[in-house]
């Protein structure tokens, strides 16, 4: 189903989709309502000699229904849509106990910062930036950031545990878009936006930059691995490991 | 009484002895500089179809030589392939070009200006110098924007939508001086644009002739003139926006920098503040245009007059509280996307209300299947799928997964091409006789019709799939991702899609110009129309009216019982009908 909507793969992907659907259908019936309407006209009323339109100017009973029917439809709309939409991006919308990780975007890649051990994100600075040693900025006089495991273009999340991003960027706006999560969010120079999601199907995909961002823009790919809760305990255990050899060698 | 034969006869006699460079060139007169807004529009709405063209090569075929393209420079296609930087100017300058210099043009430069005087009764525009200025600032703008894609880094990278910081800093987008062209263009633009709002709602408020009262107007009357309102309170925020652009290119000031305490989302909310009223400006002419054509076409009132005057007024004032539905992921705060969703989809109301009016006025009606109907009646069918498909991306939860994916570039698409476009085209056939005071050809303008409605959807519509499956806007070669390989084969059949409607086009141009020199003279009233401009010769002679004529009704009384024609003039006094009391605003 490649023309579709791809696999759903976090919790919100399935009421993301309904809504999608919904929509389609009243949408739909519109859409058929008024091109068959428009072909029956068409056909129906072409100019024939000897014919003459029939004179009116309108009809406000006419008017107050094609007014009404509408305006509820939006309304109803608006009102369901509004629920989801407080669920996925309220501002109290993080599940309590989400995992952190820190994504930080630049020309043209990606770079996800996980807690460690200790679960708590470092301090960043965006003045303490160097492409090389430090390319998110990470404050080492914070403790907290100690433990920080720091990856280039690979998303790692657990399924079944809700996940909360914090959203930078270096340089200019940049948007974060997994599709199969059906989730979009830009980052954005000067802010720290949140984006949470659950994975709910562990595999592998693609995280793609959706604002135009420069002339690399197009290959501003990373790739994301959602593991069992199992697997991704074994990942972060053994890069904390390695990041830890790595550190007293 | 007897107004169109003593109209006509006056017009004959008056004596115009103009050199040339005030007739053709510097000219003051309403209808020329129509004419000149014309070729000029057309002009660009020609290079943004090349440049259009070359995006949907580099979409269909990826990284091959284009045909035609080693006649490029080595920065922009070496060898014919087109490279990324070169990919966003195209797509950057596509976008820009039609939007400002080509939709927008043609309809408030070319039909404002031509219809407004003609339509209300008056010789010529409030300000006729005004008007003038407005058009060589255009000309101006146009000449910057188009002088930007031959300066040495090439032109604008950072999207029609020129999202701050990319295109304030020259580090980050690679171009400078394109950069900075794109704002100054964008600047005088801003002024042609107020320049010509100013003398719109001036010329419709003064000078209608007597008996013309505001619901007497034919609704591309209103339409022009509520988008006159639009332009003149929205287009100064875009201006205003550039020069803040063009200050921090050029003279290092920090309004979109946070590091230096300025805001990044600042832009977007001036951009787009100016951007949603401007998407009305884009096709509030072309319906009022569409219900013109309908009604002729049709040979019946318009159904519900006043529902669409209203419809027209509602969406104008709603369009001012929908902004933010650019931005529900932008990072603004997440409340505001509720109230903004709330407002976008109120607007499906009064656009679903004139889609019910104009199948209102095709009711029972007895219709005449000229071309400007085929697009009148094309304009109604694909604007619909345009408004339904904004409902989508109305939807906060919807437009997260939607957002910035070739669903928007399909609905923008289905409103500006399948909406704005069509009523154009339409536009263009219907008034020619009165510009040109010849007919365009009958049957070449229908094979035009129905060719570009078939490519239209060939092209347009498959974007919807390319969206929902999740491809993104922008992308120099999708096949990046591994989930966009899939969509390869769908690209490709929409680029030749694109090729064929472009090549469809042709049929239009020749068939413009060629008319324009030997087509078939055109009479006095060629559609059998009721309005003011069909009392006039073919071409309207300079200054209209000697005397400005008499209304005695509103200008869509088709088929009214007991006429032996099925249509009634304007001008006609019918024993029944009282002198109006209004007089000449104006000093005759």
């Amino acid at each position: 189903m490649a023309w579709w909507l791809p696999a759903q793969a976090s919790t919100f992907a399935g009421s993301i989709d309904k809504g999608f659907l919904a929509i389609l259908i009243i949408t739909g019936i519109t859409f058929v309502l008024v091109e068959v309407g428009l072909i029956v006209f068409v056909i129906r009323y072409r100019a024939r000699p000897g014919r003459k339109a029939h004179y009116t100017h309108g009809s406000t009973p006419a008017e107050v229904i094609w007014t009404a029917i509408p305006a509820v439809t939006m309304v109803i709309l608006g009102i369901a849509s509004n629920g989801l939409w407080v669920k996925i991006k309220g501002r109290s919308s993080v599940p309590a106990g989400a995992y952190t990780i820190g994504v930080h975007a630049k020309q043209f890649e990606w770079w996800f910062t996980y807690p460690g051990p200790d679960g708590k994100l470092g301090r960043v600075k965006q003045s303490l930036i160097d492409k090389t040693s430090n390319p998110t900025g990470l404050d080492p006089d914070d403790p907290a950031s100690k433990d920080d495991i720091v990856v280039r273009n690979q998303l790692h999340v657990p399924t079944g545990h809700p996940v909360v991003l914090y959203l930078s960027a270096e340089d200019v706006i940049h948007s974060f878009y997994v599709p199969q999560f059906r989730v979009r969010q830009d980052a954005v120079p000067g802010l720290e936006i949140r984006v949470w999601f659950e994975a709910t199907v562990p595999g592998n995909y693609e995280l793609g930059c959706s604002m135009l961002c420069g002339m690399g823009h197009y290959k501003m790919r990373a790739q994301v691995f959602a593991h069992t809760q199992a697997d991704f305990d074994t990942w972060a255990a053994d890069r904390a490991a390695k990041a830890k050899g790595e550190g007293t060698s | 009484m007897t107004t169109v034969a003593a109209a006509s006869h006056t017009a004959h006699a008056h004596h115009d002895d103009r050199s040339f460079i005030k007739k053709y060139i510097f000219s003051t007169d309403h209808k020329i500089i129509g004419i000149q807004f014309l070729f000029l529009s057309l002009f660009f709405l020609l290079v943004g179809g090349f440049l259009a063209m070359q995006i949907r090569w580099q979409l269909g075929f990826p990284g091959k030589p284009m045909p035609g393209g080693s006649l490029l420079p080595e920065t922009m296609a070496p060898g014919g392939v087109i490279l990324p930087e070169y990919y966003i100017q195209l797509v950057t300058m596509h976008g820009t070009f039609m939007v400002f210099f080509a939709i927008m043009l043609l309809l408030v430069g070319v039909y404002a200006n031509f219809l407004i005087p003609l339509k209300i009764g008056a010789h010529d525009m409030a300000f006729p110098r005004i008007n003038m200025a407005s058009f060589w600032s255009a000309f101006a703008a146009g000449g910057v924007m188009l002088a930007s894609m031959y300066v040495p880094e090439g032109a604008a990278r950072a999207g029609w939508t020129m999202y701050a910081p990319l295109s304030a800093r020259e580090d980050l987008s690679g171009a400078a001086l394109g950069q900075q062209l794109w704002s100054v263009s964008i600047i005088l633009f801003g002024l042609s644009s107020v320049l010509g709002s100013l003398n719109y709602i001036t010329t419709v408020i003064n000078n209608r002739a007597p008996g013309m009262t505001w619901f007497r107007m034919p609704l591309s009357i209103w339409a022009l003139f509520i988008t006159a309102i639009l332009g003149l309170l929205a287009v100064p925020v875009l201006a205003g926006a550039a020069i803040m652009l063009l200050f921090e290119q050029v003279l290092g000031t920090h309004f979109f920098d946070p590091a230096a305490g300025g805001q990044v989302l600042l832009w977007q909310h001036l951009f787009w503040f100016f951007g949603h009223p401007e998407v009305y400006i884009l096709i509030l002419p072309a319906m009022g245009i569409a219900s013109d054509l309908i009604a002729n076409g049709s040979r019946k009132p318009i159904f519900g007059y006043h529902s669409m005057v209203f419809a027209i007024c509602g969406i104008a004032f709603l369009g001012w509280i929908v902004w933010g539905h650019h931005m529900f992921v932008s990072g603004m705060n997440p409340t505001l996307g509720s109230s903004f969703m709330v407002s976008t989809l109120l607007i499906a109301v009064p656009s679903a209300i004139k889609v019910f009016n104009w199948m209102g006025t095709m009711w029972r009606g007895n219709l005449r299947f000229h071309v400007p109907m085929l697009h009148g009646v094309g304009f109604v069918a694909m604007f619909t799928i345009g408004g339904l498909s904004g409902i989508f991306m109305a939807a906060t939860p919807v437009d997260m997964f939607i957002h910035d994916t070739y669903f928007i570039v399909a609905h923008i698409h289905y409103v500006l091409f399948g909406g704005s476009l069509f009523a154009i085209f339409g536009a263009i056939v219907y008034w020619f006789p009165k510009m040109f005071g010849r007919m365009m050809n009958e049957g070449w303008g229908k094979v035009h019709f129905w060719l570009t409605m078939l490519f239209y959807n060939m092209t347009f519509f498959p974007m919807h799939n390319l969206g929902m499956a999740g491809h993104m806007r922008r992308l120099y070669d999708p096949n990046i991702y591994d989930f966009l390989k899939p969509l390869q084969p769908l690209n490709t059949f929409i680029s030749i899609s694109a090729f064929l409607l472009f090549g469809s086009q042709i049929i239009f141009f020749v068939n413009f110009w060629w008319s324009m020199f030997k087509g078939k003279k055109a009479p006095l009233n060629p559609w059998e129309d009721n309005g003011l401009e069909w009392t006039l010769p073919s071409p309207a002679p300079h200054g209209n009216w000697e005397t400005p004529p008499t209304v005695y009704r509103g200008p869509y009384e088709f088929s009214v019982p007991g006429m032996s024609e099925d249509y009634l003039p304007q001008t006609k006094k019918l024993p029944t009908d009282r002198e109006p009391a209004m007089t000449p605003a104006h000093g005759h």
